[in-house]
């Protein structure tokens, strides 16, 4: 008889390699504890965290520790229901209205996690004979809300506004609603959408266009609304999706919209119908840290600044680092082996970051995921550079002059 | 449209053969995925570029069917058609 795991030989002894190449398991290190947001103890050791996605430093907001802590004890630690039925609080719709607020738009959905906030919008709004018009390189929340959805499903080039507009001319003259799916900040390659140019092909060819902010949030735009805001094109986005578990230093997920109609999305959206709401204490670490967000513009202004710091060094000593400056900064490796490498040497040396291996790359090579805060001190990402240089020596990773 | 699914088969192993990593013993029957020992990202995007070349957009819920060479050659003969 067919073993019910035989799916997973493949996958067992890719790892089994990974582990007898390197020594660890990427997939399973474990922060013993965070002594501050940019420094954890991993195998016993104060190690560097460049690899987090807390880029402003929050999830050790004592705003929000204290908002969590007053909450719990007035509220309880669990709502126990989900939205529709006997999950909502008043804390729920308060969350709502600030964020929706913050955005300035009409409405606001707030979802248990950032991945169901993709996965139910996407598979909501786009039905039968509609058609969802994805960027190639989406986030995993994205492909399987569309895998969720009754619509056919196209892929356009990375951040190529004109295979979209490409795309979306070859479907003139079909019936049903097209919707455009982007990504603010791209979370491997630290990638920008060119989200004015995506906006001009959306208006020519009345698709909708739903914007990703997961990573760009409290990140990018003078109030850290994300690249549409960066870019004026604010009016063009009719949903934007986001993530708590990110700048916010929370868990949960969102979507704002002006469109009326978000009222009955919510009463179609298996993924927020059929899950336990946030709990009360995470409500309240939120909406602390969307006022901390909000009230420290200089937030974004020092996690560019690091940002910065971060890619001339590692362009310094000699690694093929992204072009663009975000606070994603991908290393681009040539061997998985040297990935490997290179990853465990930094680790010891006290630096973490993640290791991303192909298929789960862009172009089939491997590369090492960066992630800068607001709260790294600039003597933080000296030491880090400097153990990167180590690192990639130790790996042969660097070109032979550097 | 003139297409037929031997024309469009034949310019998919056209293109396939202009990666070197693929066997050079390859025809219509071939298995995309376990033949030539293509990831699910390789595939969407070598079908990208089949799609690129005739001017077809192949919806995604699409490719689950697609096995072989010349299922994909059909299926962009029959998006041909109905377009
Ligand atoms: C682009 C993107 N969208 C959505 C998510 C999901 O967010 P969450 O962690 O809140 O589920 C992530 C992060 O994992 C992401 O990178």
């Amino acid at each position: 008889m067919t073993s019910l795991f035989s799916k997973f030989d493949g996958i067992a002894s890719s790892l089994g390699a990974l582990m007898e190449a390197g020594g660890r398991n990427p997939f399973s290190v474990v922060i013993e504890k965070p002594l501050s947001s940019t420094v954890g103890l991993i195998e016993g050791r104060e190690t560097l965290l460049f690899g987090t996605n807390n880029y402003l430093g929050l999830s050790q907001s004592p705003r929000a520790i204290k908002a969590a802590q007053d909450a719990v004890a007035a509220c309880g630690v669990g709502t126990t229901g989900s939205r529709i039925a006997n999950g909502t609080q008043s804390l729920h719709r308060q969350l709502e209205s600030r964020i929706a607020n913050y955005f300035g738009r009409r409405d606001a959905m707030v979802f248990s996690t950032g991945y169901q906030a993709n996965l139910g919008m996407i598979s909501t709004l786009a039905g039968k004979d509609d058609y969802l018009i994805l960027d190639a390189d989406s986030h995993a929340s994205i492909y399987d809300g569309s895998r969720l959805s009754p619509a056919q499903v196209i892929r356009f080039r990375h951040n190529d506004a004109d295979d979209l507009h490409k795309r979306l001319k070859r479907l003139d003259g079909t019936p049903g609603a097209k919707l455009i799916v982007v990504e603010g900040i791209y979370s491997m390659t630290g990638n920008v959408a060119p989200i004015a140019e995506m906006a001009a092909v959306k208006r020519e060819t009345g698709a909708y266009l739903l914007v990703d902010e997961a990573h760009s949030f409290g990140v990018m735009g003078e109030k850290g609304l994300g690249v549409a805001e960066a870019a004026g094109v604010e009016a063009d986005v009719d949903f934007v999706v986001g993530t708590f578990s990110k700048s916010l230093g929370t868990v949960g997920g969102y979507c704002v919209s002006d469109h009326p109609e978000l009222e009955f999305v919510r009463l179609n959206c298996r993924p927020y119908m059929f899950t336990a709401s946030l709990p009360p204490e995470v409500i309240a670490a939120t909406m602390a840290a969307l006022e901390d967000m909000a009230e420290h513009p200089e937030l974004r202004t020092q996690l560019m600044d690091n940002a910065a710091r971060l890619h001339a060094g590692f362009h310094r000593i000699g690694l093929n680092a992204s072009k663009q400056v975000s606070p994603v900064i991908a290393v681009t490796l040539e061997e998985i082996g040297q990935a490997i490498t290179m990853w465990n040497r930094l680790l010891d040396l006290g630096v973490y970051v993640n290791l991303s291996l192909p298929p789960a790359t862009p172009d089939s090579r491997p590369l090492l995921r960066c992630s800068v805060m607001a709260t790294h001190t600039a003597a933080q990402i000296d030491k880090a550079i400097e153990i990167f240089q180590q690192a990639a020596r130790d790996a042969n990773a660097l070109p032979s002059a550097a | 449209m003139s297409e037929t699914v031997e024309s469009v088969s034949a310019l998919i192993i056209q293109k396939l053969l202009a990666n070197p990593k693929v066997p050079r013993d390859i025809d219509g029957n071939c298995k995309i995925m376990d033949d030539l020992a293509f990831d699910s990202l390789a595939v969407m995007n070598f079908v990208m570029e089949v799609e690129d070349c005739m001017d077809v957009s192949v919806p995604l819920d699409k490719l689950a069917d697609i096995r072989t060479i010349n299922d994909l050659a059909t299926c962009v003969v029959d998006l041909k058609n109905k377009g």
